[in-house]
């Protein structure tokens, strides 16, 4: 058993120490909204925050999280507020869909440390998240629109 | 975990009934566990959206509990419940080009509804979902929004029609002095019922034959940039993806298959698999061996511990030099002539100027980015099939087969796709499922790594296509030729299929560009491969023939591209609209320092696009500054949904024609993951600016459009750029990337 924080939960997990935290999200604990794309770490469909920093789940070890503050899509807000669901809604950014909770959780981990990233910056923090779809353009324009939702008194 | 004995028991649904059919599917309540661990009813999963989150919900969840009245069903895509809440079947597969939003728009527009309000269902299995222009229920070939385009507005104005009457019947007046506004019957007196108020009367009435439908200056919701409804579920991590689908007592599965493309097991030893950790079993199937444990990580470590002696079959000694060998060879034959007008031959012969270029086109992988899988539960009587798929039926079939059932014991579910772009038209991921849930006994979701998704493929074919052509004295284009060597998808798809009609020479066969002789012709060679159909399909290929070689021509008859174009599409008003309007706003003629230009132009799905690539070469290195595009498609539905799928369609072309390419060395296919299968990535997107050019009639398709000009407008402004013509693709082969 290993005891993980998910979401400001504490969960107990029966999983082997090597299994995947990505597996362990969707068929130990239901929370299917971190994907799989490549379990490799070239896709990023399954980033997460680990502590708060855009981490790929695929390759990342049970063994590797205990005692770490996990969030994952689900975690991110309870009713789409976070500036960055705000902004996607907005900017009708999915397509398929299938990539976009990792695209997400890496564009939010960006404007957690970079309130308002430049379009080199959005871009190698963005390089690791593939999109099929080709949802690029509109992911770096809600990025922007993210920015600016969180700056205080520019939010309209 | 509830116990499997103790769900109640379904009726198995799909089958040929088309409404009554999804009445009863949409109500077979199942549990499942959906985000956060919750327990909740669900019904079909649509759209996802997590109980209580502000906006997201659009599934019809809670439809399904007990004790609710089953809302009436007014026609094959409409049903209104007596809460008012109205659910529209959507039987397109929703893949990211947006039919969940455009196909509910058409069918509200005539139902005067507030689209925003609609929730969505995938629809069951059924005759009235067949797309006609597909001939089966298939969602393919860009024609979705096409063929609902009369379907579902009809659709929504018998309903509205069916609720007017059951209103006048009410209130006991003609139906004339009664009108539909914001989900409301009202009369002249001004009274009014909700839609839920008379959806059970309406539903009794005798569906009325002809309908009028708005004219275009009416139109309210079409033609309109509505936000997409899928959207809220695919930001919070509720959507329901096939490889979401999660069942009371669900066991998992990982396939081994053989490395060499088409191979069998021969023999397999399993006892180390069978002894570790979680694994339930380990079974054969016709296609590889299947591992099923209690947990995906468990079967994917216990598969990989098989040890399997593979029947490689025929492909063994197969690469991608032989391929090339078989398609020359067999290009020597004249193959089959699908059209000609003139004698191209001839004139060939006797002009002033002759031409003659082969261009290669490479097999490509589908790469969708949920790789493959499929969640089958066979009982005795019955199976359910969540899946996310392209073919409906097709789907049905397969499974049936494999659990030994009739069809219409096959209820399929349709799941969001991760991505489709064709590969999910085939159905060879299915039957493996529908076997270990039949010989387990309980639910088992099948899924594919990226790995098994990446090398056993139905790859789009590899083309050899050689165009002959000919300049009178005056630079006029007098003859063009094209002969195509490929294998056929058609053939393979649909070997019973007797219409000579093959997709290999789509869009050529219809060559926009006015030119006295012309021919096409087609020499099958088939490599041993499956192949399949890739988004845009041949058009693609025979974008990038035409277009190279029209730029090649207009330099040999010394003329610019964009001139040379124009002249043989003068009578072709739309098509000179399109090339104009992209030239003008890439600033054709008119490159900046150090940057090079080139064109293309492309008809397909009724609509016609243009492009211009804006590029740059530093010492030998090509970078990709910006992709203009034009597309006029008709009458639009929803305007952003277009606007994004032009640029998913330039971005779809652009991986092609940077990197795309499957290589086979001994008959097995090398590229494995995205580290070998290279995508664009964010960093490497150049500037897109796309133009919508507004059009009225039958809307024309867009989800495949923009594909084809990416790779000949590139290799036109290299040529502009260094003076080189690159006629097989992917760049990266020609070091230029």
């Amino acid at each position: 058993m290993a005891l993980l924080s998910v979401n400001d939960r504490t969960i107990d997990v029966d999983a082997a120490p090597d299994t995947p935290l990505l597996w362990v999200l969707r068929d130990h604990l239901g929370m299917t909204g971190t994907k799989y794309g490549c379990g490799m770490a070239l896709c990023g469909a399954c980033t997460v925050h680990i502590e708060g920093t855009a981490t790929r789940s695929c390759v990342l070890p049970l063994s590797a999280v205990a005692g770490k503050r996990v969030t994952t899509i689900e975690g991110l807000s309870a009713d789409h507020s976070h500036a960055v669901q705000r902004a996607w809604i907005e900017l009708d950014v999915p397509q398929c869909g299938y990539c976009q909770s990792g695209q997400i959780m890496s564009a939010a981990a960006l404007l957690a440390v970079k309130p308002a990233p430049s379009d080199a910056e959005i871009d190698a923090a963005m390089a690791g998240n593939l999109c099929r779809c080709g949802t690029y353009p509109r992911i770096r324009k809600a990025i922007h629109r993210a920015a600016q939702l969180l700056t205080p008194g520019r939010d309209s | 975990m509830p116990s499997r004995d103790r769900r109640p028991a379904q009726r198995a649904t799909g089958g040929t009934g088309g409404p009554a059919d999804a009445g009863r599917r949409e109500f077979c309540g199942r549990t499942a566990r959906l985000g956060g661990g919750l327990l909740l009813a669900m019904t079909v999963p649509a759209l996802g959206g997590r109980p209580g989150a502000r906006a997201s919900t659009r599934l019809a969840a809670g439809a399904g509990e007990p004790g609710a009245t089953a809302p009436a069903q007014l026609n094959a895509w409409l049903k209104i419940a007596s809460d008012d809440s109205i659910t529209v079947l959507v039987d397109r597969s929703e893949m990211g080009q947006g039919v969940y939003t455009a196909l509910p728009m058409l069918l509200a527009e005539e139902l005067e509804v507030d689209f925003t309000t609609i929730r969505i269902v995938s629809a069951p299995v059924g005759d009235a979902y067949v797309n006609a222009g597909n001939g089966g229920q298939i969602t393919g070939t860009s024609n979705s929004v096409t063929d609902a385009w009369e379907r579902l507005r009809t659709a929504g104005a018998q309903a509205r029609t069916l609720l007017i009457a059951a209103a006048a019947n009410k209130w006991r007046i003609p139906p004339g002095r009664c009108r539909a506004r914001h989900a409301h019957i009202e009369n002249d007196r001004g009274q009014s019922f909700s839609y839920g108020q008379l959806a059970q009367a309406a539903a009794k009435l005798p569906v009325p034959k002809d309908v009028t439908l708005k004219p275009r200056a009416e139109y309210a919701l079409i033609g309109t940039s509505q936000r997409r409804l899928d959207t809220p579920g695919k930001v919070d991590g509720s959507a329901q993806f096939g490889l979401d689908v999660q069942l009371p007592g669900m066991l998992y599965a990982a396939i081994a298959q053989c490395p060499v493309l088409g191979g069998q097991p021969r023999s397999v030893d399993s006892r180390k698999a069978e002894a570790m950790p979680g694994v339930r079993r380990v079974l054969s199937v016709p296609d590889g061996v299947v591992v099923v444990a209690e947990h995906f990580w468990q079967a994917l470590k216990a598969r990989d511990a098989l040890e399997i002696v593979w029947d490689e079959g025929k492909n063994g000694n197969l690469d991608n030099a032989s391929i090339k060998v078989l398609l020359d060879r067999a290009s020597a034959n004249a193959g089959l002539a699908t059209k000609q007008v003139g004698d191209a031959g001839a004139a060939i012969k006797s002009a002033a100027k002759s031409f003659a270029a082969v261009y290669e086109l490479p097999m490509l992988a589908h790469a969708a980015m949920e790789p493959l899988n499929c969640t089958a539960d066979v009982r005795v009587d019955s199976c359910d099939l969540y899946v996310g798929t392209q073919v409906q039926q097709m789907a049905q079939a397969a499974a049936a087969k494999a659990a030994g059932l009739p069809p219409e014991r096959v209820n399929v579910v349709t799941m969001l796709l991760g991505g489709g772009f064709g590969r999910r038209l085939e159905v060879d991921f299915i039957p493996a499922a529908v076997l270990a849930s039949k010989a387990l006994g309980v639910p088992v979701k099948l899924v594919w790594t990226r790995e098994d998704d990446m090398t056993q493929d139905y790859y789009r074919p590899p083309a050899r296509e050689q165009v002959h052509a000919a300049l009178d004295a005056h630079g006029k284009l007098v003859a063009w030729q094209l002969h195509i060597t490929s294998p056929s998808i058609t053939a393979r798809f649909d070997p019973t299929n007797k219409d000579p009609f093959d997709s290999v020479i789509e869009y050529v066969q219809n060559y926009p560009y006015d030119v006295p002789n012309f021919g096409l012709s087609y020499t099958r060679r088939e490599i041993g491969i499956n192949v399949g159909y890739l988004r845009s399909v041949s058009h693609a290929p025979n974008c990038f023939a035409v277009e190279s070689s029209l730029d090649e021509l207009a330099e040999a008859a010394s003329k610019d591209p964009l001139a040379f174009r124009l002249e043989m599409l003068a009578a072709k008003p739309r098509h000179t609209n399109v090339l104009k309007l992209a030239a003008e706003r890439s600033g054709w003629g008119r490159a900046r320092p150090g940057r090079h230009l080139g064109l293309a132009f492309m008809e397909g799905y009724t609509s016609v696009v243009a492009q211009v690539a804006e590029i740059a070469v530093n010492e030998g290195k090509l970078q990709i500054h910006k992709i203009t595009c034009v597309v006029d498609c008709g009458q639009m539905v929803n305007p952003r949904i277009v606007e994004s799928q032009i640029e998913s369609g330039i971005v779809f072309g652009l991986s092609a024609a940077l990197w795309g390419g499957i290589t086979v060395g001994a008959g097995r296919v090398r590229e494995t993951n995205f580290n070998t299968y290279r995508l664009l990535r964010a960093n490497e997107m150049p500037e897109v600016d796309v133009l919508l050019v507004p059009g009225d009639g039958t809307p024309g398709g867009i989800g495949e459009l923009a594909v084809g000009p990416v790779a000949p407008a590139i290799c036109n402004a290299l040529y502009a750029a260094t003076g080189k013509r690159v006629r097989s693709l992917p760049l990266s082969s020609h070091g230029l990337v």
